[in-house]
């Protein structure tokens, strides 16, 4: 999933959700958004909350916490849709809070620590410690796999 | 060879055209096979397309072309006779040629072995022992001709047709010249230039050819020089006096233009003298048709000039993005509607009413833009039936009647495959073989009659045969069979239902799989497709006397008017195409009918959807009232009824996708964006009422 392999450093976009740091490298994130008014569509899974009118351009939204199977919270203020392109896709995360852009090394990515019984490894890729951070990268394609 | 993007373009399109004029012609030489003239036109468009194909470098193509126009010279000079035979290999050749252009169009170079069309043409060229090979070598030296000519300075070529007219403006006591014009260096406005003198010359004469091209002149491709070849009554003095007075020309030329000049080889002469009258009767009479009948002239006859200022070619692309502009103009008229209402500003309310009238008016102008004749698709079907009827050895005549209809973009994309499906069902299963025909008292010669027309806002395509008609035993038995109807209720099926059910899934009736149907795809899938496309397709048959195919399309996709209606805090979109009317009813009319909740409506009883159900609508609390909204649609013979909360209103809306990543939700056609800027979906009645 990351791309530019003969970089030593990715960009990418750190976001929360409940007390643990997640990262999206930047060259698949489109926008930010604050929370808007999302149009619900019957029958999908659970998890996709819905479609929002991002200027004119329908689009879905999932929720991350759902998706990874972690207990909703209410809306709050600093709650953020990160509009994410992945090949001829384009999706927007709820997430609890987008707070970071930062550069981590590649070296620095390690293979994810073997955790049993938790929904959301299958989503990780990597995780990367930078000073007392740890940082979750994700796998955006076992992300937005709606077939499981 | 540079090949600039722009030439290639115009290459493709032009040789799409030749190439459809070629097939229409060839068919009609079939049906008129000593009609010389016909043979004439369709070497002329070989020609043009073997000159263009052989200056944008594609070999393989000109060669082709080559030996096929040898094959219609010889034809031409009644040392070959027409037979279907020899126009079957000729056909090929234009199959050929058509898949090269697609190839090209789709980026390659065009190349392809056509080493056996070409054997075979050559096996029909040879038949004859005549001299085949002299206007092969006159070709040649013709071209040769034709880049000395370029190297001289003289850069006006003139073909066939250019010759014809200058032959008959001078039997006619004109004076053909090639006026070569060059406007001062510091000319600023040389367009304004180009049009004076082309203006100047028109009053005394007409422009025959131009180089560079009408075209490339308008736009200012050229450097400082042009040549015109231009005939008039008037002396070369006259004429450069007059040219001359034009301000910021540098210097005007007029060199009389003489047939050696003109005349580069004596197959164009033969052409030429068997063409001369039926040219004249056009040159004189019919200017706009001519255009129409010869497109690959339009783009240097420069004698159109006028017709050309009033048409441009406009790409698709920016077609694409105006449509997308003006659904963004048409979401936020809506909003601006929502607003006014919601303010109650008198001022502000006349304005939004005034900007929504002009908005209809321009809604109307885009979308009729967009539209093209369905004969791009027709067009393509004469040679597919003479093909099939030639492989089934059954005799078939193609009618199609209103091929200029217009439809929009989209659906014309969408819509060939369909038509392929039910014109080869027609001629496959529909037509029987001579001798039944013969036996029932028929024609020998079936007719497939393919008709477009528009009514209100739906286009209306049919596919009409004089064949067997639909066998419904037959249909029944086999329905059985696959388990589509169970036996009891096959008993209770109208003639109609009976007919419908060829359209299932999983059905297919030919009893032997033939190479042209039974491919494993049934009229399920064309069923699906024009659904897709807000269509509706419908069958009449009758036993011994034919089948008629009614397909029901929509005018345009992008912006439909839907019924708003509300279930507890969500808004839902119902196209008004589906829906008969609304009615409110008391909750003590609903009746039960085998866990059904049902109506009765003006007599008929009306199966109830509830869409909060269907939807999964989150209520907050029990939803409980005397009195249900119920919107009564409609899908081809059966109506229901849907339950919503209240009705909003009726609005226009631009149909949106939800995009990539949610496909395949259930009765849900799409989205599209409200006036308060919210997404509401829009509900497919078709797989609502499945």
């Amino acid at each position: 999933m990351v791309t530019v392999a003969e970089q030593d450093s990715i960009k990418v976009i750190v976001f929360q959700l409940m007390d643990k740091e997640y990262a999206i490298p930047v060259s698949h994130v489109q926008g930010i958004e604050k929370m808007m008014y999302i149009t619900r569509v019957p029958r999908t899974e659970k998890f996709v909350k819905g479609v929002i009118n991002l200027r004119g351009v329908v689009t879905p939204i999932i929720d991350l916490r759902e998706r990874f199977g972690l207990p909703p919270v209410e809306n709050t203020e600093s709650v953020r849709i990160i509009i994410v392109q992945l090949d001829d896709i384009e999706v927007g995360f709820v997430v609890d809070s987008a707070n970071d852009v930062i550069d981590i090394p590649v070296n620095s990515i390690e293979p994810q620590p073997e955790v049993v019984g938790v929904k959301e490894e299958a989503f990780i890729s990597g995780v990367s410690k930078i000073g007392n951070r740890l940082l979750i990268l994700l796998h955006l394609d076992k992300v937005l796999n709606l077939s499981e | 060879m540079e090949m600039n993007q722009q030439y290639l373009d115009m290459f493709i399109e032009e040789s799409k055209e030749h190439l459809q004029a070629c097939s229409d012609l060839l068919l009609e030489l079939e049906k008129n096979p000593n009609d010389i003239s016909i043979v004439n036109e369709i070497f002329r468009s070989a020609h043009t397309l073997k000159g263009m194909a052989a200056t944008m470098g594609f070999e393989d193509l000109a060669d082709l072309t080559h030996k096929m126009e040898n094959v219609l010279d010889a034809i031409r000079n009644e040392k070959i006779k027409v037979d279907s035979n020899l126009l079957d290999i000729v056909f090929e050749s234009v199959d050929h040629l058509e898949a090269m252009i697609t190839d090209i169009d789709s980026g390659g170079n065009g190349k392809r072995d056509v080493s056996e069309i070409v054997e075979k043409l050559k096996a029909i060229e040879a038949g004859k022992p005549i001299p085949s090979s002299t206007p092969v070598q006159q070709e040649i030296a013709a071209d040769v001709a034709v880049e000395e000519e370029i190297s001289a300075g003289r850069y006006l070529i003139y073909d066939e047709y250019d010759i014809t007219v200058l032959q008959q403006s001078k039997e006619q006591g004109f004076n053909a010249y090639e006026i070569t014009v060059s406007l001062r260096q510091d000319c600023l406005l040389k367009a304004a230039r180009v049009y004076m003198v082309f203006q100047v010359l028109e009053k005394c004469g007409e422009v025959i050819k131009s180089f560079p091209t009408v075209e490339n002149l308008e736009e200012e491709q050229f450097d400082q020089n042009f040549q015109v070849a231009f005939i008039s009554k008037d002396s070369a003095e006259e004429i450069q006096k007059k040219v001359s007075k034009v301000s910021e020309i540098e210097n005007v030329d007029v060199v009389p233009l003489t047939d050696e000049m003109v005349r580069k080889s004596s197959r164009e002469e033969i052409v030429k003298k068997e063409r001369q009258q039926q040219e004249l009767e056009k040159v004189t009479q019919a200017p706009a048709q001519e255009k129409k009948e010869e497109p690959a002239k339009k783009e240097t006859n420069a004698s159109k000039h006028s017709a050309h200022s009033k048409t441009i070619r406009v790409s698709i692309e920016r077609l694409d993005i105006l449509m997308n502009l003006f659904e963004e103009l048409v979401i936020d008229r809506g909003r601006l509607q929502s607003i006014a209402t919601d303010v109650k500003h008198g001022e502000l309310t006349e304005t939004v009413e005034r900007m929504s009238r002009t908005m209809g008016d321009l809604q109307n102008i885009v979308l009729t833009m967009r539209m093209i004749p369905i004969e791009t698709v027709f067009n393509r079907f004469p040679k597919m039936v003479r093909s099939l009827s030639r492989e089934l050895n059954k005799k078939i005549n193609l009618d199609i009647i209103g091929a200029e209809t217009e439809l929009d973009r989209t659906v014309i994309d969408e819509i060939g495959d369909p038509l392929v499906h039910l014109i080869r069902n027609s001629v496959d299963h529909g037509i029987e073989s001579p001798d039944v025909r013969k036996a029932k008292g028929k024609p020998e010669e079936g007719t497939v009659t393919l008709r477009a027309y528009h009514s209100g806002n739906y286009v209306f395509i049919e596919i009409e045969d004089d064949g067997a008609g639909i066998n419904k035993e037959k249909v029944l038995k086999k329905a059985i069979e696959r388990g589509i109807v169970t036996k009891e209720s096959a008993l209770s099926l109208t003639d109609k239902q009976i007919n419908e059910l060829i359209f299932e899934s999983g059905f297919s009736t030919a009893e032997k799989i033939t190479d042209v149907s039974g491919r494993g795809v049934g009229l399920d899938v064309v069923k699906t497709t024009i659904q897709s496309l807000g269509g509706s397709i419908s069958i009449e048959s009758q036993q011994d006397v034919g089948s008629k195919f009614s397909i029901q399309l929509p005018l345009t996709l992008s912006i439909i008017s839907v019924m708003l209606v509300e279930i507890e805090k969500e808004i839902y979109a119902i196209p008004l195409s589906s829906i008969i009317e609304t009615s409110i009813i008391k909750k003590s009319e609903i009746l039960n009918a085998h866990n059904q909740k049902v109506i009765d409506f003006r007599g008929k009883v009306v199966p109830l959807i509830f869409l909060d159900e269907v939807f999964e609508v989150p209520r907050s609390e029990a939803y409980d009232d005397e009195y249900q909204s119920v919107v009564i649609v409609r899908k081809g013979d059966k109506l229901a009824g849907l339950v919503v909360d209240s009705f909003i209103g009726q609005q226009e809306i631009v149909l949106k996708s939800l995009g990539n990543y949610l496909k395949n939700i259930f009765a849900i056609s799409g989205a599209t964006i409200l006036g308060n800027g919210q997404v509401a979906l829009i509900i497919d009645i078709n797989a609502l009422m499945k």
